[in-house]
């Protein structure tokens, strides 16, 4: 089984009133470092078999069909082996 | 006429809104989200609600149902189209209206009688009012925020087809305080605030919004 990972994000021009209320939170905490947060979704997809570029392409499709409007947001499709569960787990902090 | 109000799983404005359109002077036909049978009517409402949870994002799920096939060919054949705040991100989803709704600039849900100036008066859904009126309906949504790049504010603006205007303090960070729009022929309109739940004095701010809903036989009979 293989997994593309699609990062689906405001665009830039676009006003991010969640991040925004996350930056906010920071300073409350006693976090001074960050400077700006921008927040967007990660979809995990799961595919049979091999990643070929005709996978690609129909993740591409999903990614700007459904996973994400064009008017307001951007999308990023890559390949990668783990999801951010088992990464968690392989560190110890799930 | 026969005006079609469509139920989608968490819509919560559609009986508001077939009780709207029969207070019109209109016959109220429930449609559903998994139908593609539009059952003849002449005008279709997409009501207010939290359709399908506004998982992903709002309206964007709604835009696949079945019934939605059919309104997206039906209103590009003329069949006059009204979004009501989730109805209005439905349409902007589907590409019926161009722009999107995103969250209100200062994270609040909002809910208030709302004033509005109503600029185009040549659609199925305006024609009861005057150009330039100014009237008061409620207002509530949590993603009311108009936005779209600024070629397409200035089309929008300059083919006239801001339907209609907050007037006061910016609800929702709107750009350019469009409450409503409409596409180029104008028998699509999306709107944020909710001319259902202002067409009795019993409830509401008054009956500023039933023009929304007399519009459809005044045009009829004209």
């Amino acid at each position: 089984m293989a997994r593309v990972v699609v990062d689906v994000m405001p665009k830039p021009e676009i006003l991010d009133p969640q991040g925004k209320a996350v930056l906010g939170a920071l300073p409350r905490l006693g976090f001074d470092l960050v400077t700006d947060v921008r927040q967007g979704k990660r979809f995990e997809l799961q595919v049979d078999g091999e990643i070929t570029d005709a996978v690609l392409a129909e993740v591409e499709d999903v990614a700007r069909t459904l996973l994400s409007n064009p008017v307001i947001e951007d999308f990023e499709v890559h390949v990668e082996e783990h999801s951010v569960a088992e990464v968690a787990h392989e560190a110890g902090r799930a | 006429m026969k005006v079609g109000v469509v139920t989608f799983p968490g819509s919560l404005d559609d009986v508001d809104a077939r009780r709207a359109v029969t207070i019109g002077g209109n016959e109220a036909v429930a449609l559903w989200h998994g139908d593609d049978d539009l059952k003849g009517v002449d005008a279709v409402v997409l009501p207010g609600g939290f359709s399908y949870g506004d998982y992903l994002r709002c309206g964007a799920i709604s835009r696949f149902a079945p019934v939605m096939t059919s309104v997206v060919e039906a209103a590009g054949k003329g069949l006059p189209v009204l979004g009501i705040c989730n109805g209005f991100q439905i349409l902007c989803e589907s590409h019926l209206l161009p722009g999107a709704l995103i969250r209100n600039d200062h994270r609040k849900f909002v809910c208030r009688d709302q004033r509005l100036r109503i600029e185009r008066v040549d659609t199925p859904w305006t024609s009861a009012y005057a150009e330039g009126a100014e009237v008061t309906i409620v207002l509530k949504n949590g993603e009311g925020g108009f936005v779209a790049d600024e070629a397409t504010l200035d089309m929008l603006e300059g083919e006239g087809r801001v339907v209609a205007r907050y007037l006061g303090d910016n609800p929702n960070g709107s750009l350019r305080d469009i409450a409503g729009i409409s596409n180029e022929r104008g028998n699509v309109v999306g709107l944020m605030p909710h001319p259902e739940h202002a067409v009795e004095d019993l409830t509401g701010p008054g009956t500023d919004g039933l023009g929304f809903f007399t519009s459809l036989a005044e045009k009829a009979f004209a």
